[in-house]
């Protein structure tokens, strides 16, 4: 079929030259500014959920020693620690800054191809953010019904919250995922529509390839938490009986009746699961370019890591019920749920073969970005391992409600995307902003981070093992919990406080950068992608000045042999390739 | 889940199907010199109509999850069946009426025929409205025969449903305003106007297609 490339038609992307500080910075339009956006506001709600998770850990580290932790914020510490981990801060920061940031340049596209529902995303997006923030101080404060939100518990009396934190919580997830839909929209037109000439699908680096797909996953399941939000919010308000089972409160009766539990956790987990892939597959895709730029080798079986973070992103919908082993649902469902688990474990070890495989005889340049991309590979494995264990329903069942899988999922969804996160920020810092940071600054930020977080979690899934239940506010004084138990969770606590102060390393590394950081080259890494091709660095409005890029090669053609450089941007033809052989013989 | 695994079954398969396509015995590690002929890439289609199938996507998944934990909590014991109001049908005929007559108004866009645009934007939006109006005489009607939102799970569904698919339609009527606004004030955009008409044309057809599966539900069970 004959067709009009949309680089042709370049002015069907609307784009107007912002010109006040206010539609330049405040109502802005451009993807660039809008990612800083989102990044920043992710990671400031971010600052708030690790505060929270240091207030935990002091009670359960120094139990009874700090008057203003008792049981009920313990509880809405833990909520609102989770909830803002996994979606306002993680979800928000890759699709909304990382998604926002790369998609554009990489593909060689001015901006999003809707620019003005890009901004109304973020700003739908701050609201969602404000309204969560305004729980902590409603009467009776933010919810404590756990990230997960499970009824009975989370809308009767006893729970923390229940009057107040639990509506603006369901309403502040409605308010997510309408700014979520309207980022989506976006990220899934831009990368199918407005990819510049010669940039085959096929051709993407991975980092768009994985927000390109957990943007699917995304936008395929927040509906199922749109629908338990607001069927949950009919239960609270209406006292209708979705999820409600007939139960007595207090010697009374709320006046519910038959309603599912059950219900609402296929609802939750039908979103919950894909969820991890949301943030996973995005930080396997970075991972993957930040390990081909600083290893200078092209990524080992390109074909094969989109196959495998397509097939990572289908099967997601699938294995769903292995968070609810323990709900009472029908037993034979759990040998279903685990065989799809350890299913999916398939493709995603493929991926940590390859990026292995694409260090091998790499020529390793140890610079930030790189440790922390090494250190997800690390981390990565050793919480992927402990899921297959979770993923049987045997090993499961005694595991389930213990720190054995506090430690699995931190591991894995926490310390592991949090990883990519420093190391995507350290590689695309000089694009950013223009600057360098310090190099030594940021070498012993991550030592500190990486050596840290073992500190943290190795020893708790020993607790696990033990049977140190989750979710107790005290442990009490049980038989089968040795005292050294208690030692171990004052270690714990240590090393997480510690791991959280050296945090800090980062900010004061990202503000000496800004005020007083040497400026950067507009290509640092000698990367191949398009961002680092742009007229201007940073990258103006626009990004590509008069004429958009076009591309005539893959993203990772790194090392070429007969080449005089190590790499070769995207956007250079094989005939103007620097001391260029015979391109097709170098392979 | 079934019904949901089902839908997403359909989704995910098209978008695979299209990549498989694309990607299908390509080598992506060769260069190659590309031209000002070459045509790589995006398809030749419109961005907007790439948005509003995504947007489809998304409330398809939505619908289909609220009929899956409908089918889930149908099966349990306190379950019982709302006979739904005659009125239903009525609404059904206008918003099957508006679905054609958009689809009129839309041949009419494409074929240039600028005179018969008012009229039948203005038609679909009172046939439209109409059918909103129509859905909350119903509501009203269950309401003084006294089967309330609490009565029974299956009411619970019912109001939720049909209010889940009426604000769908208000989204609707959005952007259906804004076009209407400009055709009858003359704003002269030819081929804009008609290019928001052709998407609402599907965004009308799609809401049909979702009611008359909600309707049929709710009618059989």
């Amino acid at each position: 079929m004959a067709y009009v490339a949309i680089a042709d038609r370049d002015h069907e992307v609307e784009h107007h030259d912002p010109q006040t500080f206010i539609t330049k910075y405040i109502w802005s339009q451009d993807h660039k500014v809008i990612a800083v956006q989102y990044g920043i506001t992710a990671i400031f709600v971010g600052l708030i959920a690790l505060g929270l998770s240091a207030m935990m850990r002091l009670q359960l580290g120094f139990p009874d020693q700090f008057s203003f932790i008792n049981p009920e914020n313990y509880y809405q510490f833990i909520t609102m620690h989770g909830m803002i981990m996994v979606i306002y801060l993680l979800t928000a920061l890759f699709l909304g800054g990382f998604g926002n940031y790369l998609i554009p340049l990489m593909c060689g596209s001015r901006d999003m191809v809707f620019p003005y529902l890009n901004m109304l995303s973020y700003w739908v997006y701050l609201l969602s953010v404000i309204i969560l923030v305004i729980s902590f101080f409603v009467p009776g404060g933010s919810t404590g019904a756990g990230w997960t939100l499970y009824p009975p518990q989370a809308i009767s009396p006893g729970t923390p919250g229940v009057d107040w934190g639990i509506l603006l919580m369901l309403a502040s997830l409605a308010v997510f995922i309408v700014a979520f839909t309207m980022g989506g929209l976006n990220y899934i037109t831009t990368v199918l529509q407005a990819r510049c000439k010669g940039m085959t699908l096929m051709r993407m680096p991975l980092s768009v390839w994985g927000i390109f797909i957990a943007t699917v996953l995304g936008l395929l399941a927040f509906p199922a938490l749109l629908v338990s939000a607001i069927m949950m919010l009919f239960d609270k308000i209406l006292h209708t009986s979705f999820f409600m089972p007939a139960i007595s409160v207090m010697g009374t009766d709320p006046g519910y009746s038959g309603g599912s539990p059950i219900l609402f956790q296929h609802l939750f987990w039908f979103f919950g699961h894909p969820e991890v892939y949301i943030v996973a597959l995005p930080a396997f895709g970075i991972v993957s370019d930040l390990l081909s730029t600083h290893a200078r080798k092209n990524i080992f079986g390109y074909r094969m890591m989109v196959w495998a973070i397509v097939a990572i992103g289908g099967l997601s919908f699938i294995v769903w019920a292995h968070h609810m082993y323990v709900s009472g649902m029908n037993p034979y469902f759990g040998f279903f749920f685990a065989t799809t688990t350890l299913i999916i474990a398939v493709p995603t070890a493929i991926k940590v073969y390859n990026w292995v495989l694409t260090l091998w005889e790499g020529n390793i340049h140890l610079r930030v970005p790189m440790l922390f991309a090494i250190g997800f590979v690390f981390t990565f494995i050793h919480g992927g391992l402990t899921g297959l264990f979770l993923g049987n329903v045997t090993i499961d069942l005694p595991l389930s409600d213990t720190y054995f899988v506090v430690a699995h999922f931190h591991m894995v969804m926490g310390v592991s995307p949090v990883l990519v996160v420093f190391g995507a920020i350290y590689h695309w810092w000089p694009k950013i902003s223009g600057k360098m940071y310090n190099e030594t600054l940021g070498k012993w930020h991550f030592w500190m981070t990486f050596l840290g977080t073992y500190a943290i979690y190795l020893p708790m899934h020993y607790l696990g093992f033990q049977g140190v239940p989750r979710r107790y506010f005290a442990m009490g004084n049980t038989e089968f919990m040795p005292d050294s138990a208690q030692d171990l969770n004052a270690w714990i606590t240590m090393s997480a406080l510690f791991v959280a102060a050296t945090q800090v390393l980062f900010f004061i590394n990202i503000i000496w950068s800004l005020a007083k950081g040497p400026k950067s080259d507009p290509n640092p890494w000698d990367a191949t992608t398009l961002e680092w091709q742009t007229p201007d660095h940073p990258p103006k409005h626009g990004n590509w000045g008069h004429e958009l890029p076009v591309v005539h090669r893959w993203a990772y053609d790194y090392s070429v042999p007969g080449y005089k450089d190590d790499f070769i941007p995207q956007n250079v033809s094989p005939d103007d390739a620097p001391a260029g052989r015979d391109h097709e013989g170098g392979h | 889940m079934t019904i949901t695994l089902g839908v997403l079954a359909i989704i995910l398969a098209t978008l695979l199907g299209w990549l498989l396509k694309q990607s299908f015995n390509t080598q992506p590690w060769v260069a190659e010199v590309v031209g000002e002929t070459a045509h790589h890439g995006p398809l030749g289609t419109n961005s907007r109509l790439i948005g509003l199938l995504t947007l489809l996507a998304v409330v398809s998944s939505f619908f289909a999850l609220i009929l899956s934990a409908y089918a889930l909590r149908m099966e349990l014991g306190d379950w019982v069946p709302l006979s739904e109001p005659q009125l239903l049908w009525t609404n059904t005929a206008m918003l099957v009426m508006a679905s054609i007559v958009f689809q009129w108004t839309r041949n009419a866009a494409v074929s240039g025929r600028r005179s018969r645009l008012a009229p039948g934007l203005i038609v679909t939006g009172l046939l439209t409205t109409g059918f909103i109006v129509g859905q909350l005489i119903a509501w009203q009607q269950l309401q003084s025969a006294g089967q309330l939102v609490t009565s029974n799970p299956a009411n619970a569904f019912f109001y939720f449903l049909t209010g889940a698919h009426a604000v769908h339609i208000a989204g609707g009527m959005y952007v259906w305003a804004r076009a209407t606004a400009r055709v009858v004030l003359g704003h002269d955009e030819g081929a804009a106007i008609r290019r928001s008409i052709e998407l609402c044309t599907i965004y009308w057809h799609f809401l049909l297609l979702v009611w008359l599966v909600l309707f049929g539900l709710l009618l059989s069970t």
